[in-house]
């Protein structure tokens, strides 16, 4: 890969707050037009990560350009090329819709032959047609989320960082606004965003997993598939499923084991041979099988097998 | 700075300003609420100070001295009492803030040409009052005492004598004793100071608490842009706030205006870029609107109450504070509008007053301007 198809290059990349290490030396490259998913769990350093990149904390050490801008030291010049949505919503409640937008387009000075069009496509894009005069903090979570992307690409940015810009949404609102994201990308934006959601992140062209500030895992949804589910992977529908769960973490032939749903999923080394093992090692215990198959590994599962060694997340503590 | 980004800043600043209740209570009903409170407050409570006579003598003399009191403005003759038990009765039951003792030999010592002693006892709970009161009495017996004097010296043919009575105390400040006039300039700069920085003080801080900070500083804006944009709406709002004071000081309180308007509002601009600017450096700093506006009402209203001429002369204050005074820009201010108020006196005589805002005002700006860092940390 070479910076000049990378929209994101990070090397190295490190920030303390004061012992703690939230991100530690990643690494990462995004290529321009990708829509680039960031994932991990509570406290992986997401956020902070993003928040480097907009130039809004101070990388502790290594590099991160955006643009071919160094983050660092040109943090003004990043700032006209990049949109950002930030974790927490942050627009004003107290402005209408329309006026947060001319608020915005005001901040990246969108010229004024453009600014009627891009208000008009903000509008119509976050579905707002009809809504311009109402305050923002009466609309619902979607449409609030909508508009905050409205109001972050009106200057027609190069990288859009968008941190996890779908949650407490509804399914629906979650569908639209992921099409407005492959719009965007299909017109050459870069799209660096995280999500919690795995359906979302098969949507990713690439995926960078990182937990507890390093980078665990990386590749497209298919690579990290194939990559990170060494054995084969079952389905198992049962009884007392958390029971079933404590037995069948230190069983014998199981390497893996994790609640999805309402149902078990083990990593196994062969699927064929641990069907029958695990069908009878349950019902020694006294637990009645009820379903059993192998199934194709989600995102999810690769996603739960790399982290798992983690205790409890860490909860985020707010920005001070 | 770019104009789109300043205009917008400031347009969003505004609506935000008419849509917010509690600013519109800060904008309007906070400088008419202190000019009352500070104007009455100061000199209204000290007129009618309720009082009662102990008149020892009962001759026409005495009685002729203490009609004195009672034609007073700032006296309101409560009652008259025969014992002296009664009048410190009165005093601890709160009935009269003050008592006038005549003594027996009031107009015998008087006419022999020997100094009387005037005893006057006065309720210290209320400080501002009491030496208001002990003023106003000396005040009174003073102008008793010259008469009597020219009175006596026509009579014995005499000049250069004592003035036979004599009251010790002295009041502290407003000496003149022209209350409304000399305070109510005071009023509107002590006022403007606290207003001005409370204004500002929630503007940063209220971005924080919102949490609209973190989209606003990952646009280009800059930091000028944001102070510029945030600080002009604020500026026309606190001339506003001004002349609003000035004018309750002119109407209401009856203080003449004799100086020019342009140098009031040369002189309120430059203050205003002082207070504004502080407000707003407080409100980077403390993060938390609640912490900004305690900050901003301790840092501005003590000095401005203590150390800027209001309450006490500058020039009777100990030397080392006197030095201290020139670091509080609102004592360059109140002596400008007492001078716009009272005096009319050139720009040009008071060019050391406007020569200190104009520094503070600069010296603030920069500042307030650099305070602010577009980073989260
Ligand atoms: N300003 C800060 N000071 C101290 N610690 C911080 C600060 N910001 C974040 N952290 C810590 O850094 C770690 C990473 O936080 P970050 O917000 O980047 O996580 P995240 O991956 O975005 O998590 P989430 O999914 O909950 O949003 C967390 O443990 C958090 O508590
Ligand atoms: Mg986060």
């Amino acid at each position: 890969m070479n910076g000049a198809s990378s929209a994101v290059v990070v090397t190295d990349l490190v920030k303390r707050f004061g012992d703690f290490v939230a991100v530690d030396a990643i690494s990462l490259e995004a290529r321009k037009g990708e829509i680039f998913g960031f994932l991990g769990p509570n406290g992986a350093g997401k956020s902070t990560t993003i928040r480097m990149l907009c130039g809004l904390l101070r990388p502790t050490s290594g590099q991160a350009q955006v643009s071919g801008l160094d983050v660092a030291t040109q943090p003004e010049q990043v700032r006209q090329n990049i949109g950002y949505m930030s974790q927490k919503f942050s627009l004003y409640n107290d402005l209408t819709v329309s006026e947060n937008l001319n608020f915005f387009a005001g901040m990246y000075s969108v010229g004024r032959s453009d600014l009627t069009s891009r208000l008009d496509w903000a509008i119509d894009m976050a579905g707002l047609r009809g809504r311009e005069n109402s305050f923002t903090g009466t609309l619902a979570a979607g449409w609030k989320q909508r508009l905050a992307l409205g109001c972050a690409v009106l200057h027609r940015p190069q990288v859009l960082f968008l941190d996890e810009p779908t949650s407490g949404v509804d399914p629906l609102s979650r569908r639209k606004f992921w099409d407005m994201i492959h719009t965007m990308a299909a017109e050459g934006v870069t799209v660096f965003v995280t999500t919690h959601y795995m359906d979302e992140a098969e949507y990713c062209n690439r995926l960078v997993l990182i937990d507890r500030g390093k980078i665990v895992a990386s590749g497209s949804p298919l690579e990290l598939k194939q990559k990170y589910m060494a054995g084969d992977l079952l389905l198992v529908e049962c009884d007392e499923i958390g029971t079933a769960l404590e037995l069948l973490q230190g069983a014998p032939g199981v390497d893996d084991a994790a609640i999805f749903g309402n149902a078990l999923h083990l990593v196994v080394p062969k699927a064929s041979a641990a069907i029958a093992a695990v069908t009878s090692y349950l019902s020694q215990h006294g637990i009645t099988v009820q379903t059993i198959e192998p199934i194709r590994p989600s995102l999810e599962d690769v996603f739960v097998s790399l982290t798992t060694a983690r205790t409890g997340a860490a909860t985020e503590k707010p920005i001070p | 700075m770019n104009i789109n980004r300043l205009l917008a800043m400031a347009g969003k600043e505004i609506i935000q300003i008419k849509r917010d209740a509690r600013s519109i209570g800060i904008v309007i009903a906070m400088p008419l609420v202190m000019m009352l409170a500070f104007g009455y407050g100061v000199s209204f409570d000290t007129k009618h100070i309720p009082l009662y006579v102990y008149d020892m003598e009962g001759s026409r003399q005495s009685q002729d001295f203490l009609k004195r009191f009672q034609s007073s403005i700032y006296f309101r003759v409560v009652k008259s009492v025969t014992t002296y038990r009664e009048l410190v009765q009165a005093l601890d039951d709160g009935k009269c803030q003050m008592g006038i003792v005549v003594p027996a030999d009031f107009s015998s010592r008087l006419s022999s040409g020997e100094t009387v002693a005037i005893q006057a006892l006065i309720d210290g709970t209320d400080s501002n009052s009491a030496n208001l009161g002990m003023g106003y009495s000396q005040a009174i017996i003073q102008a008793y005492s010259q008469q009597v004097t020219t009175q006596w010296q026509q009579r014995q043919g005499h000049a250069n004598v004592l003035p036979p009575i004599s009251v010790d105390s002295r009041t502290w400040f407003n000496e003149s004793l022209e209350s409304m006039a000399t305070i109510v300039p005071g009023v509107v700069a002590l006022v403007m100071a606290v207003v001005g920085t409370f204004l500002t003080s929630l503007t940063i801080a209220r971005e924080w608490e919102r949490g609209t900070m973190e989209q606003l500083i990952s646009t280009p804006v800059t930091p000028m842009e944001i102070m510029f944009g945030k600080l002009t709406p604020y500026m026309v709002v606190g001339l506003f706030d001004t002349c609003v004071c000035a004018a309750m000081g002119v109407w209401w309180f009856g203080v003449p205006f004799r100086g020019h308007v342009w140098v009031f509002f040369l002189s309120s601009i430059l203050f205003l870029t002082v207070v504004l600017s502080m407000g707003y450096f407080f409100s980077v700093v403390a993060k938390t609107q609640l912490a900004a506006s305690q900050i901003s009402l301790i840092a501005t209203f003590l000095p401005a109450f203590l150390l800027s001429g209001f309450i006490y002369p500058i020039d009777q204050m100990p030397a080392v504070i006197q030095v201290i005074t020139h670091a509080v820009p609102a004592r360059y201010y109140m002596a400008i509008l007492r001078d716009v108020f009272l005096k009319g006196t050139p720009i040009l005589l008071m060019w050391r007053d406007f020569a200190g805002l104009a520094l503070f005002a600069l010296l603030l700006a920069v500042v307030a301007s650099r305070a602010f860092k577009k980073r989260l940390e």
